[in-house]
């Protein structure tokens, strides 16, 4: 591990809500205890994080996506644009040329091999990043526009912006969407470690396969928590220990816990059993990495 | 038009792990052969656990592309890495390589390769099957390669299958399971619905998450029912959710206790209704509620 670069830690899924944003919000409140942390909500189309966290709002900046306009007095109808998109986001219509924001991927194609330059790129809004200042704690949430369909680019300009302008913090922490597919490849590229918070249920297991496969395809090291320990069965240890990944913690199924997180409210503090499970899970990834 | 009697329900919930999926195989359940199942969940399907599929059918999925290099036509000029907006050609040990996970198949490089060295290849991204569900019905349902894109267009396959399945067969319902947040996946999956079952819970994320994936189904004008599961974890935040539903005239469907008969009926691989509780009786006038909604004129 390169002592100047900082120790990035994804947290990540498969299946929703089986406490990623509870173990993502309690881990880096924890370890903000003792040295400077940021914690990154790159759930993007639906970010929990910020209920937890109270701090003062240091900055929000819009973030846009670059889509072609279509200049209508310079086409000519040559149908190039029309032609070159794979996205059919760029469909021409008898004289009319359409532009379909959702489904453009900015790839530029249509706008920079138009012959005349009728199809110049622009910025369009999708979304907003807001930086948070909770003491030793730097919070910084990405937020999807209602409407807009795809993460995957708002993602990328997060993790831009966490590189340039963060890179100083030497502990991460990022909370990734659920699922297996773009948006959660896109929010753990960048990790050191990935921490897959898991369920011991039926469902959980299945997500959870899925999810270790994924991100061995994208070569990170992982680890499991299993929370709502003591619901279901112990097939989720016994897939684990068959798989040789690592169980990081256990935590127990608490109706306690579950009426914290409701209300918005951490417990890294207050449940003496978390805090030791947040102790047990940052060792091992420091020894891991 | 015979599609008007298909009455097309989709269960989202903007947050997971809210209790959809286990709600979502219950209704099928009762639907039974009356019902054409689709699980659009596709990257993280779980219906299969509880209903059963025999995995009867299945189908490559194609979508998309991705640039492939000739190295023997490169020249190693190098355009294509420099059009590429997704940084997906890095140079290595002297040579262009496509990045497969980085390559969005727009196909810049290959209009602009000056050799003809660059073509686009089909990308499989998943597989489709169609099943007998255990209680007869049929169920279409998916899944995404690891890490691939194009979840949507996955979702609208599945969709489109079922629809003409439910069609050919007379049947009066299609019921599907959707995914999680507001993205693509999700917009796909309410392409064509007639009515939304929202799952919450009362947590300050349920609400919050609520509230975007309502945003959503508003954009597509699609009347929708919400049922608050574990209400009784925490009542204030109940209370919220149900003046949340009065304000946006969203139907109130059920308040369900927390019950460990979810996860207990999931170890059995059955749904909440196969099983004697209080649960399973709530869970049927769910469906009774759906369907007079459905019916109802406007």
């Amino acid at each position: 591990m390169n002592p100047d670069k900082p120790l990035k830690i994804a947290v990540a899924s498969g299946k929703g809500g089986t406490g990623k944003t509870l173990f993502s919000t309690n881990l880096a409140a924890f370890l903000s205890q003792k040295q400077k942390t940021l914690l990154v909500d790159l759930d993007v189309e639906e970010p929990n994080d910020f209920l937890f966290i109270n701090g003062t709002i240091e900055k929000i900046s819009d973030q846009y996506k670059m889509i072609p306009l279509w200049d209508e007095n310079k086409c000519t109808l040559c149908g190039s644009c029309s032609n070159t998109c794979k996205y059919h986001a760029v469909v021409q219509l008898g004289t009319f040329i359409a532009v379909f924001t959702e489904l453009c991927h900015s790839c530029y194609a249509c706008s920079e091999l138009c012959p005349v330059q009728a199809l110049p790129m622009q910025r369009h809004k999708m979304g907003k990043i807001t930086t948070i200042d909770s003491g030793n704690l730097t919070f910084i949430e990405s937020r999807l526009e209602v409407g807009e369909e795809q993460a995957v680019p708002l993602i990328h300009q997060t993790h831009d912006l966490v590189d340039t302008q963060y890179k100083d913090i030497p502990i991460q922490v990022f909370d990734c969407p659920p699922g297996t597919s773009c948006p959660v490849v896109a929010a753990a590229r960048k990790a050191d470690f990935v921490v897959l918070v898991t369920e011991p249920t039926p469902f959980g297991l299945n997500d959870l396969r899925l999810a270790i496969e994924t991100m061995q395809k994208i070569q990170k090291p992982v680890g499991v928590v299993i929370n709502r320990w003591g619901i279901g069965n112990d097939e989720v240890e016994k897939y684990c220990d068959q798989a040789q990944i690592p169980i990081l913690a256990k935590i127990p199924f608490d109706r306690q816990i579950a009426e914290y997180y409701s209300n918005g409210e951490l417990v890294y503090d207050k449940i003496e059993y978390i805090t030791t499970s947040l102790r047990q899970v940052i060792t091992a990834i420091q020894h891991a990495v | 038009m015979q599609s008007n009697n298909i009455h097309e329900i989709v269960v989202l919930s903007g947050k997971g792990g809210t209790g959809k999926t286990s709600l979502t195989a219950s209704l099928a359940v009762l639907a039974g052969n009356d019902a054409v199942i689709a699980d659009c969940d596709v990257d993280a399907a779980n219906m299969h656990l509880l209903l059963r599929p025999d995995f009867g059918e299945t189908f490559e999925f194609y979508s998309g592309e991705l640039a492939v290099i000739n190295q023997d036509l490169c020249n190693q000029c190098g355009t294509c890495a420099e059009v590429c907006r997704f940084h997906a050609i890095p140079q290595d040990k002297n040579q262009y390589q496509i990045n497969a996970l980085d390559c969005e198949g727009c196909g810049y490089c290959e209009k602009v390769c000056p050799t003809h060295a660059i073509t686009m290849q089909e990308r499989r991204s998943g597989s489709v099957y169609i099943s007998k569900t255990k209680v007869g019905s049929t169920m279409v349902h998916a899944r995404l390669d690891i890490a691939a894109e194009n979840s949507g267009k996955l979702v609208a396959k599945v969709k489109n299958d079922a629809k003409a399945i439910a069609l050919a067969g007379n049947k009066h319902f299609i019921i599907v399971d959707g995914s999680p947040g507001i993205g693509c996946p999700v917009v796909s999956s309410l392409a064509g619905a007639n009515y939304v079952i929202l799952v919450t819970e009362p947590t300050m994320s349920g609400l919050h998450d609520l509230k975007r994936v309502h945003a959503v189904i508003e954009r597509f004008r699609i009347k929708s029912g919400c049922i608050i599961n574990k209400y009784d974890l925490n009542k204030e935040q109940t209370a919220e959710i149900k003046c949340f539903l009065r304000e946006e005239q969203i139907d109130h469907l059920a308040d369900i206790p927390y019950d460990s008969i979810f996860s207990e009926a999931m170890i059995e691989e059955k749904t909440i209704v196969e099983i004697e509780s209080p649960l399973k009786q709530l869970v049927g006038s769910i469906w009774e509620k759906v369907k007079e909604q459905l019916t109802r004129k406007n």
